[in-house]
């Protein structure tokens, strides 16, 4: 009868949590949509970053055009998600806790910086592409590269922006809190893009790909246990 | 007071045994590794004690968001403060060893870059606990950061040495130390050394905690 009873409401707790995750990501692109500030900053960022290392370089060997690449990447993540919790003000930040749960609030910015991240690297991938022209030898599983890369910038990030931002709100303590985390992550994802790139068979790469999501989901559940902490202040 | 500083005692005589056994206790004679290999009674209990001490650090910071309270604080912090020491060592140590016997001091190997990450990583956590005033806010914030970057430094350290090649025994398909090379003579002193430089590294942190929480009640207004 108990465990009944306690099913249940976990049941409740976490229809309720679905539902308050949906309106915060709906309220989440909803500002982005109407403002397009951050989208569009970020996306002239890689663009022209994009640009500026095509002009420096020219043409790069296999290895450099994929460090790059990753490393073009990385400061755009790190600049775009840096803005997710610096961009809400003070008394935003009470209402959020009058009416949402921290969970709903961290999975909501993890999920909409996600998005975003994809929709970026998407786009700076097509740009990279035409500008550089480099063969992939596999396509698909560069591509699956670019979606854990995004996804893993997205759930590291944006943990390490909501400590940054309770800490004195500046960009060099993001970069040097963020750095040393995301390496090893970084350094999974260079492999496996090398892979896809070579075009080596995919079960070479299985435990790379293994390895990233598992890291992900204990960044993940790692970040929903600490946040209700740093958020109550 | 005997009876609570044993261990002290243990620890002296750990390492004192370990420091001298280590120089004259005879060892194999391996190609390549020659009589370097008694470097590894100095170069690996640094990192033994490092994570010790790191893992210290973490279960103090969860203690803390639990129970709020300044000591447990202290206690992680100065446990970062003791490791980073025992980082730097390990890697200073590590450097004159791979000079020797890889041919460079450092060689691209996995588990050098892992740990100097590592080392950042705490760096870093030193300069977040330096960049809020605040002392309560300031505890609170460096003890979540200690604990979501505890995951990825394990990540770091133990599994992708693993998934790629290394120049270090026990990674990337190398048989571990303990394999062929480790005879028992080589037991006898390294087991000592490891646990004697674990103590050592609690010992430091433990009075560095007691300054610490002596400057804190000296500063108190009576």
């Amino acid at each position: 009868m108990l465990s009944l009873y306690m099913s249940f409401y976990y049941l409740c707790y976490c229809m309720i949590l679905i539902k308050q995750v949906k309106s915060l990501l709906y309220k989440e692109i909803l500002l982005e949509w109407r403002s397009k500030y951050a989208f569009n900053g970020i996306l002239l960022y890689v663009i022209s970053t994009v640009f500026v290392c095509y002009l420096s370089f020219k043409t790069t060997p296999p290895l450099v055009w994929n460090a790059l690449f990753w490393i073009i990447l990385l400061f755009a993540a790190i600049n775009a998600i840096a803005k997710s919790f610096m961009q809400e003000s003070k008394g935003r930040l009470l209402y959020y806790y009058t009416i949402a749960s921290p969970q709903a609030i961290i999975i909501s910015k993890i999920i909409y910086n996600i998005l975003l991240m994809i929709i970026m690297s998407a786009i700076a991938f097509l740009a990279y592409q035409i500008v550089f022209q480099n063969a992939v030898a596999n396509l698909g599983l560069y591509l699956i590269a670019v979606l854990l890369g995004s996804i893993s910038f997205s759930t590291v990030f944006t943990m390490i922006s909501a400590i940054a931002s309770k800490a004195g709100n500046n960009g060099t303590l993001m970069a040097i809190l963020s750095f040393p985390v995301i390496i090893p992550l970084l350094m999974l994802i260079i492999k496996l893009s090398k892979n896809a790139m070579d075009g080596l068979d995919p079960s070479v790469s299985y435990d790379e790909i293994g390895v990233l999501c598992l890291i992900n989901i204990v960044v993940i559940a790692v970040s929903l246990l600490l946040f209700p902490y740093l958020w109550r202040d | 007071m005997m009876y609570k500083n044993w261990w002290k005692v243990l620890a002296v005589i750990l390492v004192l045994f370990s420091v001298t056994g280590g120089l004259l206790i005879a060892v194999p004679a391996l190609p390549i590794l020659h009589e370097s290999i008694r470097n590894l009674y100095y170069h690996v209990p640094m990192w033994f004690a490092m994570i010790i001490i790191y893992l210290v650090s973490v279960i103090y910071s969860i203690k803390y968001l639990g129970s709020g309270k300044e000591n447990d604080d202290l206690i992680a912090v100065e446990s970062v403060n003791t490791g980073i020491i025992f980082g730097f060592l390990g890697l200073g140590t590590g450097m004159i060893w791979a000079n020797f016997t890889w041919g460079a001091p450092w060689p691209n190997d996995p588990k050098l870059n892992g740990s100097a990450i590592a080392t950042l990583m705490y760096l870093a956590y030193i300069i977040l606990r330096g960049s809020i005033d605040e002392e309560q806010k300031r505890a609170k914030i460096s003890a979540i950061y200690n604990i979501f970057a505890f995951p990825i430094m394990v990540v770091l350290i133990f599994v992708l040495p693993r998934l790629t090649d290394s120049l270090h025994p026990g990674n990337g398909g190398n048989p571990g130390f303990g394999a062929y090379d480790l005879d028992s003579n080589m037991r006898y002193v390294f087991y000592p050394a490891v646990l004697g430089w674990i103590l050592v590294a609690t010992w430091i942190m433990t009075l560095r905690y007691r300054i610490r929480v002596l400057e804190n009640k000296n500063n108190q207004i009576q």
